[in-house]
């Protein structure tokens, strides 16, 4: 009986929390259906009068540039990062797990250390530099940056897998007269395939998101991405169009829950496997 | 390994290692030697410990925004830490619709700094926007949560704390590691449930909360988007965190100089907290066989 009675207390507790939670978004994605007067005025999170008008007005976009650009824009930017970022840290993984070289340890520890350094320390120079290669304006800096393996995060994540995978497959593989780069892309590979859609999802979903990155390296309107875009449509009309800045947020967040959503538990394993072991 | 090996493997990191030496360590370096000068991106000036004695002495913005940032981070760090465990301790407690609580409690973190969150937070906290719309219904007539100079701070503090799922999934991770037996041994011996939790689980998890404490103290206080869509600043400054400050001074005002002394300020009392956190570990973090 006493036992029945904190089961409940505690699915009631958990119930009350997800609520609230949880229902800011769903209010923000029932909102884009209704009609801009009853947003603000009636508490039910079903739309009252079914109107897609937020989307309409929100597709087309006060800033004379249709919200499509800003999407594409945004798929032109995440899709190179995310494949270099995902090669990028293959071959790094593979570099620290499976070779010895001098001073292994020492940069191995300078790259897990990089993740402590705060961003702020080094955006400043970095920005002169992308001016200095001309490369403002464009994505170049992303996949520059995924290219070279600037966030440890994802290296490290794969340096996390590569070392539980047994070693005596690698040498059975080179007995049977593989090379470094056959054990890498016919044995370690295969085998690291759920960490290594981890690290495309995280890539994916960060760069989608990223505000503040495409903020320092991209000024002009028509190269804007998503976070850019929607960011112009608050500015714009603060006052009145909420459906339609509210659509346009929805369809900013759809490609990310959708992903969420559907590859969770690759979400989970990328996140706790680089906490567990440091 | 063979001979060739030994030089093969800097081949494989290479990637990471020019990365590192162009995008990271030279800017790192660079950044110091720019706050000792005066730069507008075309002009330089060497002039010493100028900037910082202004900053310390002469710019009542930067240690304004500096105790907010401060605050903020001191205040937010713990509540979301403390919340990530509460609810991967009930999440960790229960059975059914499991999954569903735990995809609700992780979606807001991955929506990360979103520009939509902002503006689901402010049609949220606007004064006439849905929580005083909720609040009213019950006839509760609710504050100018974000126009209210006294409050701002405080509201703005929920969406870290909204945003707990990173650490959330790591302390359930951890839950799921403490040793089932420990727990049920204590018990039988008439440890109380908070005797267990405060003598076995806490010790056990410990690492976490310490990587916890460390990654998310480093996120928060150079915390930028939320502060610069959501309240410009505003009201009267009472959000113009640290970081606001220092994108302005750099790439508005084009102060480069100037900011790349803030932003070593900021750098410095990171890394102190960082390294006084790694020296304190020694004392409460729990790192079992291993020492």
């Amino acid at each position: 009986m006493r036992r029945n009675l904190k089961k409940t207390g505690l699915y009631l507790m958990i119930t009350i929390t997800a609520v609230v939670v949880g229902y800011p978004l769903l209010w923000l994605f029932f909102a884009a259906f209704k009609e801009n007067a009853e947003i603000f005025t009636s508490v039910g999170l079903l739309p009252k009068h079914f109107t897609l008008d937020g989307f309409v007005n929100g597709w087309k976009s006060t800033a004379a540039v249709p919200f499509s650009v800003f999407l594409g824009n945004s798929c032109k930017m995440v899709a190179p990062t995310v494949l270099l970022t995902a090669a990028s840290s293959c071959l790094v993984a593979y570099g620290f797990s499976r070779f010895e070289f001098r001073g292994r340890k020492i940069l191995m520890t300078l790259m897990l250390s990089t993740m402590m350094l705060p961003n702020t320390v080094i955006m400043i120079p970095r920005y002169i530099l992308f001016n200095k290669f001309h490369w403002l304006n464009s994505y170049i800096p992303f996949y520059a940056m995924a290219a070279l393996a600037v966030n440890p995060f994802f290296a490290y994540l794969l340096i996390q897998f590569f070392r539980g995978i047994p070693r005596d497959l690698d040498e059975a593989a080179y007995i049977d007269g593989a090379g470094k780069w056959q054990i890498l892309a016919r044995v370690i590979l295969p085998l690291a395939k759920a960490p290594i859609v981890s690290v495309i999802l995280f890539q994916a979903v960060w760069t989608w998101n990223d505000f503040f990155n495409p903020l320092l390296y991209i000024d002009r309107v028509k190269q804007y991405p998503v976070s850019l875009g929607l960011r112009l449509a608050i500015d714009a009309d603060s006052v009145v169009n909420w459906n339609s800045i509210i659509a346009m947020s929805c369809v900013s967040l759809v490609p990310v829950v959708v992903l969420f959503l559907s590859l969770q538990k690759y979400f989970v394993q990328g996140i706790a496997t680089t906490g567990i072991k440091s | 390994m063979h001979k060739k090996d030994k030089y093969l493997g800097y081949l494989y990191i290479a990637p990471w290692l020019i990365g590192f030496l162009v995008l990271t360590l030279y800017p790192f370096v660079v950044s110091l030697i720019y706050s000792f000068t005066e730069y507008d991106m075309f002009h330089i000036r060497f002039i010493g410990l100028q900037n910082y004695a202004d900053i310390f002495t002469k710019d009542k913005t930067a240690l304004d925004s500096l105790g907010k940032t401060l605050l903020y981070t001191a205040v937010s760090v713990p509540l979301k830490l403390l919340a990530a465990l509460l609810v991967a301790m009930m999440l960790h407690k229960i059975r059914r619709g499991r999954a569903l609580y735990y995809t609700v409690f992780y979606l807001p973190s991955i929506l990360g700094s979103s520009v939509a969150l902002a503006v689901l937070w402010k049609y949220v906290f606007k004064k006439d926007g849905l929580l005083n719309l909720l609040l009213g219904a019950i006839g509760i007539s609710g504050a100018n949560w974000l126009g209210d100079p006294k409050l701002v701070l405080y509201v703005m503090m929920l969406l870290p704390l909204w945003q707990m799922g990173a650490p959330m999934v790591l302390f359930l991770a951890a839950l799921k590691n403490v040793p089932g037996d420990l727990q049920e041994a204590a018990r039988i011996d008439g440890a109380r449930p908070f005797q267990v939790f405060r003598r076995i689980t806490l010790p056990m998890i410990s690492p976490i909360i310490f990587f916890n404490c460390i990654m998310q103290t480093i996120e928060i206080i150079q915390i930028f988007t939320p502060a610069y869509l959501i309240t410009k600043g505003g009201p009267v400054k009472q959000t113009y965190l640290y970081s606001l400050y220092l994108y302005d001074t750099a790439f508005r005002d084009m102060k480069i100089g100037y900011a790349s002394a803030l932003s070593w300020i900021l750098f410095v009392i990171i890394i102190s907290f960082t390294l006084a956190f790694f020296g304190l570990s020694g004392k409460w973090v729990f790192y079992g066989d291993e020492r």
